[in-house]
């Protein structure tokens, strides 16, 4: 299926790394998600929702744990239905309550792992789920690939839609009231965009630093942007940069991918850090 | 109470406008499960005219701006009439909120935010010039064009305001609700910005519901007064309800001037 893209890639960036077809599948994954990390990470700051998207992380858990005992053929389907719908409940009940945002995602969040945790070791199997703490490269496989593709179109296009109606939101929730937005079904479809990225990404990302993908790149952009342009495109910028970086450095190094795209991202956020003030206006 | 209020509300002339056009208030409620923020509030906004809502802290005055904007639930109608008396819907409502409770380090400039609530165009790729130079021309409206590219975090108190209110005034609305400021500007500022405010709601004819816990402010500016406490208690011009007994009563504490001097500020100084 992807043999045009295999062949492209052989033919423009003839490196060693790029050599074996699983690096290619990965390299064509980080170009897909990477830069979804980036714009999606920017309402994230904005929002100060990093608890939320660590929580997401926790409920895909649960969703492979739940997809293996109900028995589903494709693990990530199952991943990306439970994570739809534990984020949506959460975004509800945050709407509804006057709890605080923190205390109800960390309800849920302590459920979720909870629930996956006991599935997983009742027959004491745990061991084969370890790879999604730490996440496994080799793991992506074509028709992930052409689920990735599919993710990446339909968040951009919800992100071309729904992108300004979240910033008003993100500002004033009666202000955007006044503007005639409706708050709930925004969030819920920003959540939901949310909880796919995550689902489709834990498998090689892992579920301990997932979280970071989302909050570094947009976090080190918003040191040294003056608008939202600026803000999206830098972002997406370090993303990618990270990302491909990450990638090549995990092969010679033989270590974990997303950990490895965490520790450049992380490094370029304190570059950035320091030297932010000339940037901005 | 309540027959007092009806003769209020019939004094102030009913049903029909005899004005261009008015929004109204009907039968307005909000309460939280058993606990009721306010019921029963009724209100007559005339276009052109700046009604100013007082009350004690807890009285209910932005739960009814946001049952007004439709953010709370809330039971009775709200209605506009335009010019022939024909109901028209649901007003358009421009909003100045009393303080944004965005990130100060937010990326997002003055630019970004009106073209947010202007277009569907998303500010990632924002924009045309045509949008540039629309927004340019509702920040020269309250003197703020040079603000266009600032941040909203780097903005001062009063600088943000006057850009939210260039903002409420984008479509023109037919109520234009005002929720004061209580902190982070000062008496300049805050007569810079009624001044304008005033002007404005000559020019446009608009209608305008005003928060306030300023009182000169309300007596120099405001039109009617009506004083909220879980409903309206008193509904008038600013010297009736200023020298209401139960206006007297509730801010027994907080009372500035007698009316005679407020007879003399009103008349400038």
């Amino acid at each position: 299926m992807l043999d045009g893209w295999y062949s492209l890639v052989d033919f423009m960036l003839p490196f060693p790394w790029l050599a074996h077809a699983f690096m290619k599948n990965a390299f064509m994954a980080i170009i897909l998600v990477m830069p979804l990390f980036g714009i999606l990470g920017t309402m994230v700051v904005n929002n100060r929702m990093a608890f939320f998207s660590d929580s997401l992380g926790h409920g895909a858990f649960t969703g492979i744990a739940l997809g293996t005992l109900l028995g589903f053929i494709k693990p990530l389907a199952a991943i990306i239905l439970f994570s739809i719908v534990f984020a949506g409940v959460i975004t509800y009940v945050k709407h509804r309550s006057t709890a605080s945002n923190d205390t109800i995602i960390g309800v849920f969040s302590s459920f979720a792992i909870a629930l996956g945790l006991i599935i997983m070791s009742h027959s004491g199997s745990f061991a084969k789920y370890s790879s999604y703490l730490i996440g496994d490269l080799l793991s992506i496989s074509q028709e992930d690939i052409l689920m990735i593709s599919g993710v990446f179109l339909g968040v951009l296009c919800l992100w071309f839609f729904i992108f300004n109606r979240l910033l008003i939101v993100s500002i004033n929730s009666s202000l955007a009231a006044s503007r005639g937005i409706d708050t709930l079904t925004s969030e819920m479809l920003f959540s939901a965009a949310l909880a796919i990225v995550v689902a489709i990404s834990i498998q090689w990302v892992g579920l301990l630093i997932i979280n970071s993908m989302l909050v570094l790149p947009a976090a080190a952009a918003r040191n040294i942007s003056n608008n939202i342009k600026q803000y999206h495109f830098i972002a997406v910028f370090i993303a990618l940069l990270s990302g491909i970086t990450g990638l090549v450095m995990s092969y010679y190094w033989n270590t974990a991918t997303g950990a490895t795209i965490v520790l450049f991202a992380s490094a370029l956020f304190f570059l950035i850090f320091a030297l932010r003030h000339r940037f901005l206006s | 109470m309540d027959d007092k209020q009806n003769s209020i509300m019939q004094s102030t002339k009913e049903s029909a406008c005899s004005r261009l056009c008015c929004t109204k208030i009907e039968n307005f409620g909000v309460s939280f499960g058993a606990n009721t923020i306010f019921a029963n509030v009724n209100m007559h906004i005339h276009c052109g005219e700046l009604t100013a809502i007082i009350g004690k802290n807890g009285a209910g005055k932005s739960t009814l701006l946001k049952a007004i904007l439709g953010e709370v639930k809330h039971s009775g109608d709200l209605k506009y009439l335009d010019e022939k008396g024909v109901h028209t819907g649901h007003p358009c409502i421009g909003y100045v909120p009393q303080y944004l409770n965005f990130d100060v380090g937010t990326p997002t400039s003055v630019l970004d935010l009106f073209n947010s609530c202007l277009t569907l165009l998303p500010s990632w790729l924002c924009c045309s010039k045509k949008m540039r130079s629309r927004v340019i021309e509702n920040l020269k409206k309250v003197k703020a064009e040079h603000l266009v590219d600032r941040r909203l975090g780097a903005l001062s108190g009063g600088e943000l305001q006057r850009v939210l209110l260039a903002l409420a005034l984008d479509p023109v609305p037919d109520l234009l609700l005002l929720d004061e400021p209580v902190s982070g500007i000062d008496q300049n500022g805050l007569e810079l910005f009624y001044d304008m405010v005033s002007e404005l709601r000559r020019k446009n004819d608009l209608s305008i519901i005003l928060i306030s816990h300023d009182f000169d402010l309300v007596c120099r500016y405001a039109d009617r007064v009506i004083l909220l406490d879980g409903t309206v208690i008193c509904n008038g011009t600013p010297e009736e309800v200023f020298n209401d007994e139960k206006t007297r009563g509730i801010f027994k504490s907080v009372f500035p001037v007698a009316s005679k001097d407020k007879e003399k500020s009103r008349n400038g100084e």
